[in-house]
């Protein structure tokens, strides 16, 4: 199936595909944003979900965030490997971005085993609900961005497509985000 | 808004992206370390905003850093700090709209006798099994 | 990239395909908004047989329904949730945003297809399949669901409430899969209006019908985010057993009524806004006039947006709510009458003056303009604390809202299929056909719902299925009130049958379109009806000024394409 033509057109002033990128971003704000601001009117209003929230580890969550950090650091190298032309080395960077998004789920998933285990389940409490809610959807969401980060990464090998691997990068990034904010609501604040 | 730039030539040039990826690891250290200095050393009102400046001021400063330096907002054209901060803005509206409802257990005329009673509830269930002993002074009130 | 280049490039037609390729795996945008138009009118019937069991069992309760039998009163919640869910998430929306956003976004703006044609596909492929679960889940144990379209906690939350175990979660399911799509198609038609106009198209050389459906668009995204998120916490209620909804957990249900309105308001404008752009395509062509006021249109859509947002919790005066908040959002319910009165005089005023013809499309699109004045008019009652609290839950209620969106979602639909066929379908439909289904409709709709108004003032309860049940609130008159309204509505029903057969008919055996038959000056009518793979085979036009410039004083034809070089 051929591209439409209109396609290379930029009466915005910027390209097509970063643009719908931007605007899945601002669709997925509010889907956060609607989480978070549930989240947080019922945290200011039950103090005994602090009892609750002792319970997560922070280490985990800190280690988390290393590593989500780091894999946008490879994202946005690999954006720069692209500009300059060189799809394999961007592909590399891409795959370790992939790398990074798999420890990080390796890392939940031993987080929730753990939790399950020591009885703290979906319906142990509200905080719990929200808890196993929030890194749920953030969970799909890195998964997601995983699976568009291979496509792309096997394209920008061939030296195709490069312009996708920053798009696919501002997506990693806005889920970088998202960890920024509920690694201090769910982990820290306690 | 309606310029016809070819689509590349914005980001011409790189910041030292290593270089704010350390910035970032530095911050998410203060970010965990600043809670456990407080919870060691500090209590009450000024403990609790110890924690929440440390926790969510630092978190502030690290998304600013990964949307200028990773996600270019601001050499992107206007419009999409403007979409962004629009969708920002609803939350905050739903916020403010909600908040007067499910963020308080009374008002005026009204008194939410259940989520007193479960609050009641699980402070006893949790005092019971409470071996830490920061469980009860972190949330805001 | 300039547009002498695009034009350069030979436009390749590889158009020889299987039906499946052409039909349910196409990725033109034509194709992709015949698809949802198809979906919206197949949903459309079945929405229109539920309301006629559940009038038919109100009216004349206790007896058997031809068509349907005995209507229990769980067969009765679950034909009010679905048919209030089916209007609005699978027919106003398909035909409203979808199927005219599809189709027209990309002929108006001059552009060969939408911005991510296989994101398109993907979302219509998401909505048939939303479609499908929704259909699916009447089938299962216990019927179709009965928790209200609104679905508060705990009736859609608790099994034992709503007695539809296993039709909530897919309702639920059902609904999501459906907003996903609409934030993907959402996503395409703001990015290609954004992005792919065609040379010389400026901001505001973009037909109103455009604009509304992008402003619409961002106004979904905007306020469905919450209603995502608190879907999934329903859910997890429902399947999982947490507590996000119940107090005895520590939860809340007004959060849901909140979550629920902060988009289900907004939605009434997401509909309301391209029926207007609708109206304005209509009526700026058979009045032959220029739009009056084209910029402030467009700012007044935006202001109405922007508005929208700030009125959600006016469904909640009864809910327990801040009565200081009540306050406010009753102001803010009263200032948005403003905007939408103002982009009603702005109609008023492009008519005044213009000479005037009534063929189908624009008899469609006056009825409109009365018919929402009049939801909108008593809409003020509803939005007024005092009186909503003795309003709420009755007909009056009802009959408002119907008068509001059925004017949005049938008669504008029925103003845009009569007037884009020739270009959908190349044919013309039949005038006399069409003028008949008019007043048929028309008059037969305030028949069903002034009665019903009557009814809600005298204090009717929209939600009781058997007034026999409850002698008590039984009053004189009341009866005869209820058979009119129904008597109304099958009426309106039959009249139904004439438009099916008049579209079908015409689709294969009516008079052959030319290019331009309404003589209108947007770019769709630049090009062959329907427009071939492509749209623009002769290459893409060039957009030199507005798109109402009609009877210019410069000019001896009364309109003046866009695309004309002057």
């Amino acid at each position: 199936m051929e591209q439409p033509l209109s396609l290379t057109r930029n009466t915005a002033g910027l390209p097509t595909g970063r643009l719908g990128v931007w605007w899945l971003i601002a669709s997925e704000v509010v889907i956060f944003g609607g989480l978070i601001v549930s989240y947080l009117m019922f945290r200011v209003a039950h103090q005994e979900w602090a009892d609750q929230s002792a319970h997560t580890n922070t280490w985990a969550g800190a280690f988390n965030t290393l590593v989500l950090l780091t894999s946008s650091l490879s994202a946005v190298l690999a954006h720069q490997a692209a500009q300059a032309g060189n799809g394999k080395k961007a592909a590399r960077f891409l795959r370790f971005t992939v790398l990074g998004g798999s420890v990080f789920l390796v890392v939940k998933a031993i987080e929730w085993t753990t939790e399950i285990n020591a009885g703290l389940t979906i319906s142990s409490g509200m905080f719990w609900s929200f808890y196993y809610t929030a890194t749920g959807l953030h969970g799909l969401h890195v998964l997601a961005g995983m699976v568009v980060m291979l496509f792309v990464a096997a394209d920008a090998a061939k030296n195709k497509n490069l312009h996708r691997v920053e798009n696919a990068g501002i997506y990693w990034h806005f889920v970088d985000l998202v960890w920024i904010f509920l690694f201090p609501l769910l982990y820290i604040a306690k | 808004m309606a310029g016809n730039n070819p689509p590349e030539a914005t980001h011409a040039s790189h910041p030292n992206y290593v270089k704010i990826w350390g910035v970032l690891v530095v911050l998410l250290i203060a970010s965990v370390a600043g809670p456990m200095i407080a919870s060691a050393t500090m209590s009450g009102h000024v403990k609790t905003a110890f924690v929440l400046i440390t926790a969510f001021g630092i978190a502030l400063v690290k998304a600013y850093l990964v949307a200028v330096n990773f996600m270019h907002v601001r050499v992107e054209p206007k419009i999409v700090m403007f979409i962004v901060a629009v969708m920002l803005g609803c939350m905050v509206l739903l916020w403010a709209g909600v908040a007067p409802d499910v963020q308080r257990h009374q008002g005026v005329n009204w008194d939410n006798i259940s989520a007193k009673e479960e609050i009641k509830r699980a402070l006893s269930a949790g005092a019971k099994h409470a071996g830490d002993g920061k469980a009860h002074e972190g949330a805001a009130h | 990239m300039s547009t002498t280049a695009e034009t350069a490039i030979p436009v390749e037609h590889v158009h020889q395909e299987g039906f499946v390729r052409k039909y349910l795996w196409s990725t033109d945008h034509k194709m992709i908004a015949k698809q949802y138009l198809m979906t919206g009118l197949v949903m459309a019937i079945l929405g229109g047989y539920a309301a006629y069991v559940f009038r038919m069992q109100v009216a004349y309760p206790g007896t058997k329904v031809p068509g349907w039998g005995l209507v229990t009163a769980t067969d009765y919640n679950a034909l009010v949730t679905n048919h209030g869910s089916i209007m609005i998430f699978w027919v106003a929306m398909p035909l409203l945003m979808a199927a005219f956003g599809n189709f027209l976004i990309p002929l108006m703006v001059g552009a060969d297809d939408m911005a991510f044609p296989k994101l398109n596909r993907l979302s219509f492929q998401i909505f048939l399949v939303s479609a499908l679960v929704l259909v699916a889940s009447w089938f299962v144990q216990g019927g179709g669901y009965g928790g209200s379209w609104t679905s508060y906690p705990p009736l859609s939350a608790k099994a034992e409430y709503n007695l539809t175990p296993l039709a909530a979660p897919l309702w639920l399911i059902a609904v999501a899969l459906e907003i996903v799509a609409f934030l993907l198609g959402g996503i395409n038609f703001v990015v290609t209006a954004m992005n792919n106009r065609t040379k010389g198209m400026g901001l505001l050389d973009i037909p109103i019908i455009v604009w509304m459906i992008v402003v619409a668009s961002v106004l979904f995204m905007a306020s469905v985010g919450p209603l995502v998120a608190g879907a999934v916490m329903l859910l997890f209620d429902q399947l999982l057993g947490t507590g996000f909804y119940d107090p005895a957990k520590g939860g809340d249900p007004v959060l849901w009524q909140h979550l629920f309105w902060f988009f289900g308001h907004p939605e009434v404008y997401i509909v309301l806004l391209p029926a207007m752009g609708i109206v304005a395509e209509v009526i700026t062509v058979f009045a032959r006039k220029k739009l009056f006021a084209y910029k402030t249109v467009i700012y007044t859509a935006a202001g109405v947006g922007v508005l929208s947002l700030f009125v959600w919790a006016h469904h909640q005066f009864v809910a327990g709510i801040d009565p200081r908040m009540a306050n406010i959002f009753s102001i803010t319910t009263m200032l948005i009458s403003i905007p939408v009165a103002e982009m009603l005089f702005v109609y008023i005023a492009t008519l005044y003056g213009g000479s005037i013809t009534f063929p189908v499309p624009m008899l469609w699109a006056l009825s409109f303009m009365a018919e929402f004045l009049l939801g909108g008019v008593t809409g003020i009652y509803l939005g007024a604390v005092g009186t909503d609290v003795y309003f709420h839950d009755t007909f009056f209620v009802l009959a408002h809202f119907h008068y509001t969106f059925f004017p949005i979602a049938i008669i504008a639909v029925f103003a845009g299929i009569t007037y884009w066929f020739p270009k959908m379908f190349g044919r013309m439909m039949n005038e006399t056909f069409g003028k008949v289904h008019f007043w048929g409709t028309v008059i037969s709709f305030n028949f069903i719902f002034i009665p019903l108004f009557m009814l809600g003032v005298r204090g009717d309860h929209r939600r009781i299925y058997d007034y026999t049940r409850f002698p008590d609130q039984m009053q004189p008159g009341m009866q005869g009130l209820r058979e009119f309204a129904t008597i109304a509505m099958l009426v309106l029903l039959a009249f139904q049958f004439i438009f099916v057969a008049n579209f079908f008919y015409s689709m294969f055996k009516g008079p052959k379109a030319a290019k331009n038959p309404w003589k209108a000056n947007t770019l769709e009518w630049d090009t062959a009806s329907p427009p071939p793979h492509g749209n623009f085979p002769e290459g893409f036009p060039a957009v030199y000024r507005g798109p109402y410039e009609y009877s210019s004083p410069n000019r001896s034809d009364d309109y003046w394409p866009q695309s004309a070089p002057s």
